[in-house]
């Protein structure tokens, strides 16, 4: 690969969008040129700068405005649909305390994360920091794999809770995309090969494994959220997870 | 029972991307009131469509139309006829000079204010990229371009951002 086609690729390569030959063949590239390499860390830098660029939350009240109006009125309010208005809030009400699914818990849970700055509550400067850190906070024993180097980068670990039970939360990184991986004992029931679901626009995959039930949400694509190299059952049999 | 369930299963896909849909807005038409009220406009006409929204991405669906919401009131704003951003007189195939990338530690409020100047169609694809973690597929469906536009766009954006900040940075070392 020429200096002209890496820069041309750079921006999309540290998006984590190349395709996997076109980054391998970036990453050789910049590790055999200086200026490649060091305009590849002026974009991860740039991707900073503006991460840490102000985000805008909405206003509470604006947030009050749409959420607790009933939607068919939020057009004209009249006087006469009061009583109607008030019937719906409290039917929504009822509907809203119905448990969630499972999937819209997980991805909320995913969205928390990442909202209230609190992504990890140990950060990973490599499994073995992770794991004895999460035993110490867990009623149950979890491998952390060490999957970095086949594209998914180990951020660190948090304690959270997924309808009133402590999980555990591997957070992984990928280009820039976040992989929130929920864990927690299965309960004895038997292993279950990896299924997908799509849940308000982010994707999910599920599946259970070493008596574990993993729950991993990102927006990452299907495909490429499949290809997380947690589960046993994605690798080949020499590559054996345990660490 | 199906009306019923209407606004609930609206809230439920809709009330958890009112953050990014707020963030998205307050970006592109630059101040807070103009900013809740095209993800207020927003919300009505997501409402007014939602029998249309057969996807599974809640969150680029509502983003598209707060994007639309919002290009409608610059164009208001402004009076005048868009020129898309791709007709403007930009080298096509230079990329980025490494030397505009190599920045040091730009600080927040340059930043803040290199995106503010650029072009919203450049401002929005980092917004989108950066702040909410889309897809170049997600972006593409938000902005109603194809992945090649976007790669593009975004290549440039990062370009013109970092001149930016290149020359403020030169500005207050000089």
């Amino acid at each position: 690969m020429t200096c002209r086609e890496a820069r041309l690729l750079v921006s999309t390569y540290q998006d984590g969008e190349l395709d996997p030959v076109q980054a391998v063949a970036v990453e050789s590239h910049a590790r055999d040129c200086a200026a490649c390499a060091a305009l590849l860390e002026g974009h991860i830098r740039l991707s900073a700068a503006v991460a840490a660029a102000p985000y805008y939350p909405a206003s509470a009240a604006l947030r009050q405005r749409l959420a607790h109006r009933p939607a068919p009125l939020w057009r004209r309010p009249a006087p006469w649909l009061a009583l109607a208005a008030s019937v719906a809030v409290a039917l929504l009400a009822v509907v809203k305390l119905a448990p969630a699914p499972i999937e819209s818990e997980i991805v909320q849970a995913h969205l928390r994360s990442m909202r209230a700055q609190r992504l990890v509550d140990v950060p990973a400067s490599g499994p073995h920091a992770v794991r004895p850190w999460l035993a110490g906070k867990l009623d149950f024993a979890l491998n952390v794999a060490d999957i970095s180097g086949r594209g998914f980068v180990l951020v660190g670990g948090r304690v959270d809770s997924l309808n009133g039970r402590t999980v555990a939360a591997l957070v992984y990184r990928r280009g820039t995309h976040v992989v929130n991986v929920f864990v927690w004992p299965a309960a004895n029931q038997p292993d279950q090969p990896p299924a997908s679901a799509a849940s308000d626009g982010f994707n999910i995959v599920n599946w259970r494994s070493d008596g574990m039930t993993w729950w991993a949400v990102s927006d990452l694509d299907r495909s490429e959220l499949e290809r997380l190299p947690l589960c046993p059952c994605f690798l080949p049999p020499h590559d054996a997870l345990r660490g | 029972m199906k009306r019923t369930n209407r606004p609930a299963r609206f809230d439920a896909i809709f009330l958890p991307h009112l953050d990014a849909a707020h963030n998205l807005a307050r970006w592109l038409v630059g101040n807070h009131q103009d900013a809740e009220d095209a993800v207020q406009d927003s919300f009505v006409r997501a409402l007014t469509y939602f029998d249309s929204f057969h996807g599974d991405d809640g969150r680029a669906w509502l983003l598209a139309i707060v994007r639309h919401t919002c290009f409608e009131r610059l164009r208001r704003r402004y009076r005048q006829v868009e020129m898309p951003v791709e007709d403007l007189n930009l080298a096509r195939d230079t990329g980025p000079s490494p030397e505009a990338l190599q920045l040091q530690n730009a600080d927040r409020l340059s930043v803040q204010r290199g995106l503010e100047a650029l072009p919203a169609e450049f401002r929005e694809v980092l917004v989108l990229r950066e702040m909410e973690g889309l897809s170049y597929k997600q972006i593409a469906q938000v902005a109603e371009v194809p992945i090649g536009t976007v790669m593009s766009r975004l290549a440039r954006a990062r370009q013109r951002l970092a001149e930016a900040l290149t020359a403020a940075s030169r500005k207050e070392t000089a």
